[in-house]
C-alpha cells in the first residue's frame, strides 16, 4: 500500500535558526519525489521531520491524510534508509532484513521466509547467512532497501543512500532503485545533493536552498525553466549574464549585456505564470554551456557575442571551453568531443551564438555557489 | 624489532623495552614466582630456611581443604566457606555494578549533550580523589546504627527502629559496588560511545522498543566493554581489603582478610602465599570461563 505525504507550511527551527522554512508540498501516492539541494539546505531536516525523528516547529505533516503530530518514527507508516545505511554489523543479512518482523514478534520460520522473498527482490538470493561486512557496497545498499521494505512501509524515505558509492555503481543503483520503486509501487522520497540522481530517478523534484523550497516541478521543467537564479545555477550548469531589460514583448525579453542586445525567454514565477519585467530592471540571463555554439555558416542563431579563449578542458564525451568576454565575464560552453577545436586560439576573439529559445531571463538574485 | 627501533628511535625504544621488562620481570613475574614457591614450602623460622626441613610440600593447600590437624570436621568449612562467599559476593557485586553503570554509561555516551557528559565524567571522577579507606569510612558514617540514613528515616517517621545496615552487609555491598564503579563505567562508556547513533535510530524506525534496541544492538556492540569492565570489577572486588575491613558485618569475612591474617598476624607467609595463589587462580579461571561463555576474546577486551 502506498500513501501520499502532505507537508503544510512545515518549519523546523533550532533555537532561532530556521533549518526548514514554510515548506508546502503534496507528494502523490506512488510518486518518486526528490528533495535536491546543497548540504545544509535543510533537506535532511525535512526528511527527519517526515520520518518522525524531528517534530516540526510550525505547520503539519499528513501521511495518507492522517496528521503525524506526536507520532514517533516507530509508529509511522514510513521507513528510513540512512546515509550510512546503518545496517546492524553484528547480525546476519537475513536477521538485518527481518529485524522489523522480529520486533513485531513474528516467528522464526515466517521471518526467514519473508527475508528470502526480499533477498530475491534485491537479487541476493541465498546470501542471507552472510555477515554485513562480507557484502560489497552495492549489495549493502540493496540490503538496506530490503530491510526498510520489510515493514511494508507506505512511504520509503532515502537520505542520500548512494553518496558513499563510486560513480559507476551509483549510476547502476539509480536504475535499480527506480526499478524497485516501480515494482513495490510505494511512495519514495529521496534526498540528494546530486542533481544527476534527482533528475534521472524522480518524477518530481523540489529544489531547496537555505531551508526553503525554491522550485517544485517535473525533472525536465526544473532543468529547462528554472524559476530562480539559484535553481538555474544549482541544477546543471549555467552561464549568468548580468544585464538590464531593454524591452519586453509577449513572453520574450530583450536584455542589454555590455553593449550586446540579447533576446531570451522570460522566466517563470511558478508553473503557469511568467515574470513581468519593466524596462531598465536588473536581470540575469542564463544560457547553458551546451546551448552555446561557435558561430559559422551552419550555426547562426539570433544571439551573438564575442569572447577570448582561456582554456579547453577535456571531459571525456565533452570538451569544456572557457572564455572571457572583453569585460572579463567568464563564459563556459561545451562541445561534443568529436568537434575539432584545434583552430581555436587565445590570440583571436571567437564569435559565439545561442538561441533565444534556450535562454532564460530571471530577476537578479543569489546564485548557487560551487 | 628493527622496525620498532626505526620507528621510535634508539633512545625511546631502549626506554620502552627496559621499562616493560622491568615492570614485567621485577614487579610481576619474580614476586609471583617467589610467592608460588613459598606457598609450597613449610613455614620455618629464618634460621632453618634453606636447611634439610625446607622441602616442597602441599601442607598449606591441604590446610585450606581439610583444616588444621586438630580439626574434627571433614573439611575446612570455615575457610572454604569464606572463599566461596567472597567469590559469589564478588560476582553479585559485579552484576549490580553492571546494572547500575550501564544506564549511566549509555546516558553519557548517547543521550547527554557533550557538555553534560563532560560534567558527569568530572563528577564521577572527583570523589575518587579521596582514598578508598576514607570513602569506606564515609559510607560507614552513612550506614551506622546512629548514622545519617537511619537518623533521616527515623526522623521522618518512615521507620520506628534503626536498620542495621552493617549487620545485613548492605553497607559492604554498597561500598564494594561504589569502590570500583569507574572501572565499570569507563569501559562501558567507551564501548557504547563508538556505536553509530544511526544504528539506534534505524532500530527505532523499524519499530524496535528501547529494551529490544539495547538487547539486540547496544549490548552486542558493547560486549567487549562489558567484559572488560566486569573482569576488572570482579578481580578487584574479590581482591579488595580496605572496604571489607571497614564495612563488613562482624560475621562476614572476606578472603583477603584471611590472607592478610596469615601474612601479618600469624606471621605465616607460606600459608598466606598459598591462599593468595588460590584466590588468583580461581579468579583467573572464572574470568576465562566467562569469556569463553560469552565468546569474548582477550584481544577485544584490551581494545
Amino acid at each position: 500500500m502506498s500513501a501520499d505525504v502532505d507537508l503544510q507550511n512545515v518549519s523546523v527551527t533550532f533555537g532561532s535558526f530556521y533549518a526548514a522554512k514554510n515548506a508546502t508540498v503534496k507528494i502523490q501516492e506512488g510518486e518518486f519525489f526528490s528533495f535536491l539541494g546543497p548540504s545544509g539546505c535543510g533537506k535532511t531536516t525535512l526528511l527527519r521531520a517526515i520520518s518522525g525523528f524531528l517534530e516540526p516547529s510550525e505547520g503539519k505533516i499528513l501521511i495518507g491524510g492522517q496528521n503525524m503530530a506526536g507520532i514517533g518514527p516507530n509508529k509511522r507508516p514510513t521507513s528510513l534508509i540512512f546515509q550510512n545505511l546503518a545496517l546492524f554489523p553484528l547480525m546476519s543479512v537475513a536477521d538485518n532484513i527481518a529485524f522489523s518482523l522480529e520486533v513485531k514478534g513474528v516467528n522464526k520460520v515466517q521471518r526467514r521466509k519473508r527475508a528470502d522473498e526480499l533477498l530475491e527482490l534485491i537479487a541476493l538470493s541465498g546470501q542471507g547467512e552472510k555477515k554485513v561486512h562480507e557484502l560489497s557496497g552495492g549489495q549493502k545498499q540493496r540490503v538496506a532497501i530490503a530491510r526498510a521494505l520489510a515493514i511494508e512501509p507506505q512511504v520509503l524515505l532515502l537520505d542520500e543512500p548512494l553518496s558513499a558509492l563510486d560513480l559507476k555503481l551509483r549510476q547502476k543503483m539509480r536504475t535499480e532503485l527506480r526499478a524497485i520503486q516501480k515494482r513495490v509501487g510505494i511512495t519514495f522520497i529521496y534526498i540528494t545533493h546530486d542533481q544527476g540522481e534527482a533528475l534521472t530517478m524522480s518524477d518530481r523534484v523540489a529544489v531547496m536552498n537555505e531551508g526553503e523550497l525554491e522550485q517544485i516541478g517535473l525533472s525536465d521543467a526544473v532543468y529547462n525553466s528554472p524559476q530562480t537564479p539559484f535553481v538555474a545555477t544549482f541544477v546543471g550548469e549555467n552561464n549568468p549574464f548580468y544585464g538590464k531589460v531593454l524591452s519586453t514583448e509577449k513572453n520574450m525579453v530583450k536584455v542589454d549585456f555590455q553593449g550586446n542586445s540579447f533576446l531570451a525567454n522570460a522566466g517563470n514565477i511558478d508553473s503557469s505564470k511568467k515574470h513581468n519585467f519593466s524596462k531598465g530592471e536588473d536581470v540575469i540571463l542564463f544560457i547553458r554551456p551546451e546551448s552555446i555554439f561557435i558561430k559559422d555558416k551552419n550555426n547562426k542563431l539570433d544571439n551573438n557575442f564575442k569572447a577570448k579563449l582561456k582554456t579547453i578542458e577535456f571531459e571525456g564525451n565533452l570538451k569544456n571551453i572557457y572564455l572571457s568576454t572583453n569585460s572579463n565575464m567568464d563564459v563556459k560552453f561545451s562541445v561534443p568531443n568529436a568537434i575539432d577545436t584545434s583552430g581555436l586560439s587565445s590570440e583571436n576573439e571567437i564569435e559565439l551564438t545561442f538561441s533565444s529559445k534556450k535562454a532564460v531571463v530571471l530577476p537578479k538574485g543569489s546564485l548557487a555557489v560551487d | 624489532m628493527k622496525y620498532f627501533f626505526d620507528k621510535n628511535g634508539p633512545l625511546v625504544s631502549t626506554y620502552f623495552i627496559i621499562a616493560i621488562i622491568f615492570w614485567l620481570v621485577f614487579l610481576i613475574i619474580i614476586p609471583q614466582l617467589y610467592m608460588l614457591d613459598l606457598s609450597f614450602r613449610p613455614n620455618l623460622p629464618p634460621l632453618l630456611r634453606g636447611g634439610p626441613d625446607d622441602v616442597h610440600t602441599l601442607i598449606h593447600y591441604k590446610h585450606f581443604v581439610f583444616g588444621s590437624e586438630t580439626n574434627t570436621e571433614r573439611f575446612n568449612y570455615v575457610d572454604i566457606g569464606v572463599f566461596f562467599n567472597t567469590i559469589l559476593t564478588a560476582i553479585f557485586v559485579t552484576i549490580i555494578n553492571l546494572c547500575f553503570c550501564y544506564p549511566i554509561a549509555f546516558y553519557m555516551a548517547k543521550v547527554a549533550t557533550p557538555n553534560t557528559s563532560r560534567l558527569l565524567i568530572v563528577s564521577l571522577i572527583i570523589p575518587f580523589w579521596i582514598n578508598e579507606l576514607l570513602r569506606s569510612f564515609a559510607l560507614r558514617i552513612l550506614f551506622a546504627g546512629e548514622g545519617v540514613i537511619n537518623n533521616i528515616l527515623l526522623g521522618t517517621g518512615l521507620i520506628d527502629t534503626g536498620i542495621n545496615f552493617i549487620a545485613m552487609d548492605i553497607a559492604l555491598y554498597t561500598g564494594l559496588t561504589y569502590a570500583y564503579i569507574l572501572l565499570m563505567i569507563f569501559p562501558l562508556y567507551n564501548a557504547i560511545e563508538s556505536l553509530d547513533i544511526n544504528q539506534l535510530e534505524a532500530a527505532k524506525d523499524l519499530g524496535s522498543s528501547p529494551f529490544r534496541t539495547h538487547w539486540r544492538i547496544v549490548i552486542p556492540h558493547a560486549k567487549a566493554g562489558i567484559a572488560s569492565g566486569c573482569t576488572m570489577v570482579f578481580m578487584l572486588t574479590a581482591g579488595a581489603l580496605a572496604t571489607p575491613v571497614v564495612l563488613s558485618s562482624p560475621n562476614t569475612y572476606w578472603f583477603t582478610q584471611l590472607i592478610y591474617q596469615w601474612f601479618n598476624m600469624n606471621d605465616n607467609w607460606s600459608r598466606g602465599s598459598a591462599y593468595s595463589i588460590l584466590l588468583l587462580t580461581i579468579s583467573v579461571v572464572f574470568v576465562l570461563l566467562m569469556m569463553r561463555l560469552f565468546k569474548v576474546k582477550i584481544g577485544e577486551i584490551i581494545k
